[in-house]
Order: structure tokens, then sequence, then C-alpha cells
């Protein structure tokens, strides 16, 4: 069975279902119709993970058909370990957004839903991909339902938001679509990523491919300093779109690093590791500084995102300081799994924590910390549970949020001391930040008669954050099945990446 | 035995579980009782355990529940050591906690939070209790940030005080301070030694002993020195040791009880167990002995000169407590970690006492804490009043009781040691015993003795606190007396630990001492004559001359000494030094990088600025592109002209 291509296509296909039966049914039928489609795709994806072979790093569930036999395009789908966990986390993750919009999209429900269920197949495609140009359509495409959420459910400067988001991320597109023709070109005529990987490139090229790639994986991540859209997008979108923009659309940019950058230029990766490694650790250091003075929440929580992806790029580029300095790869997976269940587990608990501030947006139409105070007085059980999450966000052990950051942490030790230093400090402004925010919002006295008047979570509420909260401490007890799916590719993967490729 | 370990661990979890979340559902007394009831387990099962290895003298248990997770040859697991030490810790934390439990019943009676109080504390048991239980460093972490996490919950549980929220918010910041170095040299400790197992770990560590690393190139350290300060810098953390003690006296706005159980017997010990556990890691580095031994030193003198100056009851307890810390981080750096342990263990008897009395005080008071405002409690309240007498002789060790046996051996421990730093420490711990012996009994004075200096209305409410209360009061008072008594000779000289503990044969300080050990008796005829009990019945006599026969003494001396007395009642300006430095400056901070940095520089000149540029481009082309036919024809014309031109002159 097509495994692949039915995660893809039928959220696709289910959201164009959903367009289609709007003018003949209710509102209401569309949101069940949507949280169907959501679900069955979550479903039909849970054997990606049951059935899949840790023991190899060949792709798996791999559909072919040719689709523009011309330029060599094909059909071409696949996935290993390092992909597979992103397409369970999106599946999953849409089923949350489609639920948070329950009460709050009034209006053109059926085009909202559609959007999200439209852009999860399309970001399914990214993640199984393995032509570049399928790769590249799904890259683009996915933009689009994007825009549209933030453009039209979004807050009063959603204009500036999604302009300059849009900006941002063609200027990245553009030159991966530059350097995807000269591999095309490079690699006789073929677009297939694997064939890419086994490509020889002399280093000048390898170094302005590292760098087109750089540029359009960066801003997606984002990584400092090209992170400024981020905040402002996170602002305007609705909270569905902020959950997808934060749990999903964050790790493209990621994963674009270890598909693409690390396994393609191996040796101007090796060459310019510096340049992320510092990217990372400003990242990490200089954002948790920003973030601890936002006075809005979902900024605080934006910034707090770059921080944690500044984990993830860390943790993929230990391999070659360890490899320098030891002449053998040993401690560099701790570093690239580590990043990998950041991703994951930054997907749990930067989503729930936009679900969190959605569930007081909702009631206090404000994202200000400086509005709220005592909110535990009034809604305890909310309270509990962003507690939950806060703890999370600041790593604390027992949760998903522990893992990564450890793994890297222990990881930069092996690379280098000061790394090390410098990435654990998040340890102290992560909890800074992240508390800081808990002190003013849920404690205290009751500020105003609008936090006396708030109504704590209703049962679809408290499902959605209850469900998110098993994951997150699921993920943090018991990290060795998801772990456990990665070890083959990530092996291959670094051992690929430190033979030279001149 | 695993299975009896496990139920020990978790069945305070299990009532942590019913309490959270059914505990508005079965109401107050079922919460109580299932929460009780799983500690009650706990501590019977510790004994248990206790005979089995302790009195059978069986092997000790090192084994995995479970594996966490495995990566890069790494095998991290979930798993358990039994052994004399753990053994000793399970005891203590189960039999305290299981007094608090109980106290608490009457402490918190008309609290609206009681069920959630309940999760919590039981929580807090799990939680300590596998950070004791580990047999590894991650697990030890895990336990480490969890007792961190229920103190934030418990420090703040009356959440709608702006202080109480200050509080935890600083305790658990400055506790991650330290976990930061503790994390740092757990990181170390995976990369050199390849496992994060004590028992791998400290095989492997003598091997260890001459490697050194570069942190700063061109400058060799020792490895294991850095390992254990790092390690030591999360103990000073957790455990309040100087600069890191900051949040333990404002810890004080958490309830009482959890004063009793977290900020003095349990958690905050759990420092002084995590350098006794690697005792075979610090054995190897004697630069970082010297440095705990000296961080111990200034803890436990100077914590102890800053109590002379509180009123609030509470927080004369809580810089004692300090103190105390400091005497058993002292003995630790002088390698008698036995005794530092002896005395964390007599400490939390009778600490864990003092806090449940002035509990006891506070509720008569009707939770009215300054002891200016107190005074001739003692005819009121009989039984607090004795116990907390036994209390306070134990804490400023007087001859007999648990903390005498305890503070005389760490005394003794630092006279015999010699690794640099020594003789200072042995100064400080000397000074430190007057200081403890002035303000116990300056506070026991003025709560118990003397003029009843309280309101007419709270004076005839005072009476006796309930049967729950007072009956922890008197199952804590029998170990404070006693508990030294029975077991110094097994614990100190004898072979209570085993082999887990390790002391390096120069530096067995207790060993000498033990030479001339006979009897428990014959070692407190011997205390009679050292310096240390002078010391503290001259603090004693001091405290009962100034606050009971010339109480207009006291306001001499601090009119005196005022800008002494404004040192010390500031904290020697630690708070403002933080809160100024620290909290503003990353504020400050912030909010350059923010404004300047992310709105101005990328956003204003980068983002923007290349917008800009691209609309000042466009508006410039858009002046060419006029729509005015004879705009073209001229400039088609002055190109024909150039290219012409430019043909005729080549």
């Amino acid at each position: 069975m097509p495994l692949l291509s039915l995660v893809i296509w039928l959220p696709i296909l289910g959201g164009l279902a959903v367009l289609a039966a709007s003018r003949h049914t209710t509102d209401a039928n569309i949101r069940w119709m949507a949280l169907a489609v959501s679900a069955v795709t979550f479903l039909v994806s849970l054997p990606l993970f049951f059935s899949f072979d840790s023991s190899t790093h060949e792709m798996q569930f791999v559909e072919m058909a040719a689709w523009i036999p011309t330029f060599n395009i094909n059909y071409h789908l696949g996935v290993d370990g390092i992909s597979m966990p992103l397409i369970l986390l999106t599946a999953f993750s849409t089923i949350f957004v489609v639920a948070a919009g329950w009460e709050v999209i009034k209006e053109r429900v059926a085009q909202y839903m559609a959007a999200f269920l439209i852009m999860e197949g399309m970001m399914i495609g990214v993640f199984a991909a393995l032509d570049s140009v399928l790769f590249y359509i799904f890259w683009e495409a996915m933009l689009i339902p994007m825009f549209i959420v933030i453009g039209i459910w979004g807050g009063p400067r959603r204009v500036y938001a999604t302009i300059k988001f849009f900006l941002y991320t063609f200027f990245g597109s553009v030159f991966l679509l530059i350097a995807l023709i000269y591999l095309y070109f490079q690699a006789d005529k073929s677009f297939a990523i694997l064939d890419f990987h086994a490509l020889k490139i002399g280093m000048e090229a390898q170094i302005l491919i590292f760098l087109a790639f750089l540029i359009a994986f960066a801003v997606k991540v984002p990584m400092w300093p090209v992170h400024t859209w981020l905040p402002d997008a996170h602002v305007e979108a609705p909270t569905g779109g902020s959950v997808i923009l934060a749990a999903i659309m964050l790790k493209l940019g990621a994963y674009g690093f270890v598909r693409f950058i690390m396994p393609i230029v191996p040796d101007a990766s090796f060459e310019l590791d510096w340049l992320i490694i510092l990217m990372s650790l400003v990242a990490i250091v200089y954002i948790a500084f920003v973030a601890l003075v936002q006075e809005d929440m979902k900024k605080l929580i934006a910034y707090s995102s770059i921080a944690h992806m500044g984990f993830v790029t860390l943790g993929f580029f230990m391999v070659f300081t360890i490899f320098e300095k030891t002449g053998s790869i040993q401690g560099a997976a701790l570093g690239v799994e580590g990043a990998l269940i950041q991703m994951v587990s930054h997907g749990f608990i930067s989503g729930a924590m936009f679900l969190c501030v959605g569930v007081m947006y909702d009631r206090m139409h404000s994202r200000n910390i400086s509005d709220y105070g005592g909110v535990t007085n009034t809604m305890p059980l909310f309270a509990a549970f962003m507690l939950f999450f806060a703890m999370a966000n600041a790593g604390l052990p027992g949760t998903s949020g522990f893992v990564g950051e450890f793994m890297v942490i222990l990881s930069a030790f092996q690379a280098n001391f000061w790394y090390a230093f410098l990435a654990a400090l998040t340890l102290i402004f992560g909890a800074a930040y992240t508390l800081w925010m808990i002190k003013r919002v849920l404690f205290g006295e009751i500020k105003n008669e609008k936090v006396a008047q708030l109504k704590d979570l209703n049962v679809r509420e408290a499902a959605i954050l209850g469900t998110l909260a098993a994951a997150v401490l699921i993920l943090g007890l018991w990290p060795a099945p998801l772990i456990d799916v990665m070890h083959a590719t990530v092996n291959n993967l670094l051992e690929h990446v430190v033979v030279s490729k001149l | 035995m695993k299975g009896i370990y496990l139920i020990i661990a978790l069945a305070p979890m299990i009532g942590a579980v019913i309490a959270g979340f059914f505990g508005s559902r079965i109401g107050r007394t079922a919460t109580h009782l299932a929460t009780t009831a799983g500690v009650a387990v706990s501590f019977l099962c510790s004994l248990v355990v206790f005979k089995h290895i302790v009195l059978d003298g069986s092997a000790p248990f090192n084994g995995a529940i479970y594996t966490w997770l495995v990566s890069d040859g790494f095998r991290f697991e979930i798993g358990f050591l039994i052994d004399e030490l753990t053994t000793l810790m399970m005891m203590v934390v189960t039999f305290v906690s299981l007094m608090v439990h109980i106290y608490t019943i009457g402490y918190m009676k008309d609290d609206p939070g009681y069920q959630r109080f309940f999760c919590y504390i039981s929580l807090f048991t799990f939680s300590m209790l596998m950070l004791v239980m580990s047999n590894n460093f991650l697990q030890l972490f895990f336990g480490w940030e969890a007792v961190g996490l229920v103190s934030y919950l418990l420090i703040g549980f009356w959440h709608k005080r702006e202080s109480a929220i200050y509080a935890n918010l600083k305790a658990f910041l400055v506790n991650r301070v330290g976990d930061f170095g503790f994390l740092l040299g757990i990181a170390a400790v995976a990369m050199y030694f390849n496992s994060l197992d004590y028992a791998d770990v400290f095989a492997a560590a003598p091997l260890m002993a001459d490697v050194t690393i570069q942190i700063i190139p061109g400058y060799d350290w020792s490895l294991l020195t850095v390992i254990c300060i790092l390690l030591f810098i999360g103990a000073m953390g957790k455990s309040a040791q100087v600069p890191l003690h900051v949040w333990l006296p404002d810890s004080m706005e958490g309830p009482t009880p959890i004063s009793a159980l977290i900020h003095a017997a349990t958690m905050v010990t759990a420092g002084i167990f995590l350098v006794a556990r690697m005792s075979p890691m610090y054995e190897l580095s004697e630069v970082a002995l010297s440095f705990v031994l000296i961080i111990g030193a200034v803890t436990a003198l100077f914590m102890g000169l800053l109590g002379l100056v509180q009123n609030d009851i509470k927080r004369v307890v809580a810089y004692s407590t300090l103190s105390q810390l400091g005497y058993m981080t002292v003995a630790l750096g002088a390698s008698a970690y036995a005794a530092g342990v002896f005395h964390l263990m007599t400490h939390a008897f009778f600490k864990a006492l003092l806090f449940l009395a002035a509990g006891s005080v506070i509720i008569a008071m009707h939770h009215e804490q300054d002891i200016r405002k107190m005074g001739g409690l003692k005819k009121y309240m009989p039984i607090t009043y004795w116990t907390a007498l036994i209390g306070s002789l134990a804490l400023i060790g007087f001859p007999g009781t648990s903390g005498f046996f305890s503070k005389d051996a760490i005394i003794e421990a630092v006279h015999a040691s010699t690794i640099p730093g020594a003789s200072f420490a042995y100064a400080a711990v000397l000074i430190g015993v007057f200081i403890t012996a002035l303000y116990s009994f300056r506070m026991f004075f003025l709560v118990f003795h003397g003029k009843e200096r309280m309101d007419d209305h709270t004076r005839e409410h005072l009476r006796e606190s309930p049967w729950v209360v007072t009956g922890p009061l008197i199952l804590l008072a029998i170990p404070s007396l006693l508990i030294g008594y029975m077991t110094i000779g097994d614990m100190l000289f004898g072979n209570y630990f085993g082999d887990s503990i390790v002391v390096h044969e120069s530096r067995d300080v207790l060993a000498q001492i033990g030479a001339g050990f006979t009897t428990a008796g014959g070692f407190m005829l011997h205390g009679l004559l050292t310096p240390a009990f002078w010391f503290a019945m001259a603090g004693l006599g001091t405290a009962w001359y100034i606050y009971l026969q010339r109480p207009e003494l006291a306001g001499f001396f601090k009119e005196q000494c005022l800008p002494l007395f404004k040192l010390l009642d500031r904290n020697y300006g630690c708070d403002e030094f933080n809160d100024k430095v620290f909290a503003a400056g990353s504020r400050k901070l912030g909010k350059v990088l923010s404004d300047t940095g992310d709105a101005k520089i990328i956003d204003g000149f980068i983002v923007n600025g290349s917008a800009n540029t691209i609309g000042w481009l466009a508006s410039v082309a858009r002046f060419t592109q006029t729509g005015y036919l004879y705009h073209y024809a001229f400039v088609m014309i002055l190109g024909l002209v150039g290219l012409l031109t430019l043909f005729v002159m080549v």
C-alpha cells in the first residue's frame, strides 16, 4: 500500500472535500469533517512508526513513478529515521490545530480548516520527498495556505507580517532553487536527492552551494540574524497558525540541514561549521536576553522557539569539531539524535505554549503580559497545564524538553568546553524568561475585573492540553523508542559526512 | 528486593497522583489518609531495607529498572543503588516526611489548598527518594531538578503573595545557576568516563587521577578537580552555600511544614549527600576538597552571624540551617564524609523539630512570626516548649544531645585535617559554635521566656497545638536527643558505611580521632574539655544575660554597631547585588539587544532597509517611465547619437 502517498494526499483531498462541502452543510459539520480527516490521517501515519525497520538506514516505504520524464523528474517518496518522526509529528499536530480553531473561528470555517489540512499534506510531502523538484514544489506550495491563514484570520498587522514572512522565505527559496538546478546538471540530469548525496563536488562549488542552502534553510529555522520575521508572524497569526508555524514549519528548515547541507556538501560544512555553531550559540544566548524583555506572550514564546532551535542546529554541527579533535565520530551521534529529539519535543512544547496563550487570548483578547495577573485564581486547571508546559520549556528533566538539550550539551562538551558552557546557560536563561512570564501571568492577586471573570478550561481545551502534556511526559520519561528508530540513519549520515567528497 | 525498592519510591508518587488528580473529589480526609499512607508504606519498607542491608549485612543492590535511552554507545538507565549511605538517607527522608505529613493535617487544616499541599509534599518525597536511590548521574539530576520543582511550587504555595512568588522564582533561578555547573560536570563525566553509572565511574576514577585538560588554552587543570568543582557548584545551589545561599532565607515564604521538610531536613542536604556519594572522586583531588572546605567554612560562620539580627522566627531558623549546612560541607572538605552525613542525619531531626515547633508557635500566635511580639509562651505551650528546648540544645551541641556528637566530630575532624584551608575552617567553625548558641537561645528566650509582649487578643487565644502537631514534635524530639549517643560508635568510628564512602588513608581524620574512641560516653566526657563546648556555653550564657537579665543591652549593642547591624540585616548586600547587577542587568541587556539589535539593526537597517532601498530604486525607475511619447523618443535619439559617436570614434 502506498502509505506515504496516502498520508500526503488524504489531507489534501480531504481539505478540498471540506471546501466543496461547505456550500451544502453547516459549519458544525465542517468542523467534524476536518477533525475526522486529520484523525484518520494520523491513524494512517502510525504504521510508518510501527512497521519501520530501524536496523537499516535505507529509505523505506519508497514510492517511485516517472512524473516529467523530459527533465527526469520523478514522483519519488521515502522516509528514513530522520524524516519519519517528523511526519508523525505533523499528523499529530494538525489534529490539535483543527480542534483549537473549533469555537474561535466563526468566519470562513471551511476555508480555515481546508487551509490547514492542505498544508498538512504538503508539509508531509516535504519530509517524504526524495526528488528535489518534488521537494521544492511542496516546500513552496505549503507557504500559500500559511500566508492565507495569517492574512485572513490574523491580527491587525497581519499584512505587514505576511509580507515580511513572504519576502524572507522567498528570498531564501530562490537560492535553494539555483542550488538544486546546479546540482541537477552536475548529477547527470538527476533531481534525486540521494544522487546528490553521492555526488563529488569541488570545494568552491561546495562553498557556494552551502551558502545558498544555508540562506534558504536558516531563514526557515530561523537562525539568528534572519529570525525577525518569526515574532511578527507569530504575533499576527491565529493560534492554529502559530502552532503549525512553531511545531512544524521551523522543523522544515532544520530538516534541510540534515537532508541537504550536511550530506551534499560535507567539505564545505566542515570548513564553515564555525559559522553555524556561532549562529546557533548566538541564538541560544542573545535571543534568551531578547526573550526576557518581551511584553507580548506570543513574542516571548516565539523568541524562545528561536533559542530552542539553536540547539537543533548546534547538535547537527558538532560532528566536525569532534572529528577534527579526536579523529572519530564518537559523541557526535549524541548531538544529532539530541537535535532530532529536540525538534519533536519543541513541536509539542511550543505548540502547547501557543495553545495556552490562545486559550487566554480567546477569553481576554490580549496577549500583553501586563494585562494579566493571578490567572491561577480563576483558572486553576489551565494554570497547572501552563506551568507544566513552561517547566518543559525550561528543560525540566522528566519532560521532553530536557532530553534533546541534555544530549546536545553532552555532545557539545565533547567538541569544546565553551560550546557546552554557552549552551548550558539556557538552563538559567530559559528558566528566567519562561518562569518570569508565568509569575506575572499566572500568579499574584487577581489583576483586574477581566481576569476575575475568566472561566476555566472547557472539556475540549482540557483534552487538547492533556494529550499534549501526556506526550511531553512520555517522551521525557522514556525517549528510547523514538531514538531507536534514528540510530541507523544518523550513524550512516555521520559516517558519510566525515568522508571528503572533493 | 527490587520490588520493595520500587514500592518505596512509588508509594508516595501514587499518593501524590491521588491527591493531585482526585483530591477535590475524594475530600480532605481521604486525601491526607492516602498520601500519609503512601509515605508510611515507604518508611516501613525502608525499615525492612535497613534490616536487610545494614543489620543483616547483605550486599548492596545495584541494578537498572529500565533503559531511558541508548545513543552513541551511551546507555542511560534509570536504576537503584541501595547501600548503607542510601539506606540511611531513605530512613531520614521517609521518617521526616511522615512526621511532616501528620503535622500538616493540623497545620494546614483551614487552608483552601489542602489537597494540593499534600500532593506536593508526597511528590517531593518521591523525587527526593529517586535522588538518593539513584545509581547514576542522570537520575540524580532528575531527582535534583524534581525536588527543585516541588520546592518552587511550595515556596509559591500561597501564590497571591507577591513576596512568595518573588521568592520561588528566585529560588528556582539560583538553583538553576548551581545546576548549570552540575550539568557541565555530568557532561565532563560522560565524556571522559563514557558512562554515567556510579559504579563504572568510581571504578575508573583512580585511573583518571593524572589526566589533565585544558579549558583555557595553555592551562592544564586536573580533570577530576574540574569535575568535582563543577559538581560541587550544583551542590552549592541546592545546599545553599555562599554565594548561592540567597534563595534559602526567602524560601521561608512557604508554609512551615515544607520549611521543615524541604528547606531544613532533606532537600537542602542533597548537596551534602552528593559529595559524600562522590567521595571516590573527591578523594582524588585535594584542590576540590580545599574548595569545598573553604566554601563550607565561610557559610558556617558568616551565615550564622546573620541569624543574630533576624526577628522573624522562621528566618532565624533558616539562617541556622544555612550555617549548619556549612558545617556539613566543612566535614566533607576535611574528608570526614561520615561526620558530614552523620550531622546531616541529626540535623534533619532537630532542625525539622525546631521548624515544626516554630510552626506550632506560629499557629498559636495567629500567624504572627515576629519574635519581638512573643515572650513567655512556656506556660501556654508546654509540649512545644520542651521539644523546642531539646531542638535548641541539639542545635548548639549541648553534651548528650544528638547535635553534640555530630558537631563535635566535625570540629575535631577539621582540627585534625591538614589540607589547605583547614586552620581557617577550624577557626570559623569554633566561632560559629558561639554564634549558633547565641542566636538560638536569643530566639528561644525571646519566644518562650521573659515578658509577654503580644496583644491581649492573641494572649487570650494562646493554647497548645492539637495532637497531630505535638505528636510529630515528640516523635522528632526523641531522635534529636538520643540518636547521636546511640549511633556515633557505628557511624563514625565503626564500619557502618562500608564501601559506600571512600577515604584516602592519608586524609582519614575520623580514623585518627577514632583511635582514642571507646564509648559514646567517653566521647562526651572528652567533649567537655574541648574549646567547642566552652564556646557553646559562652554563647548560651551571653544570650541568657542579654535577653533575660538585661534586655536593654540588646538595644545598646545595636546602637553601638549600627553599620555592622545594617550590613547583617541586608545579608551583606548580596540580595541587592543580585537584584541590581544580575536581574536588572539582564533586563537592561535584553532591552538593548531587543531594541537595538533586533529592531534597529536587523529589522530597521537590513530588512526594512532592503525593502526601502528597493522601494527607492523603484521610485527612481518610475521617473524613467513617464508614459510621454516625446520622452521616449528623446531618449532613443540620445541613445542613437551616443552609439553613432562610439562607432565613429572607434
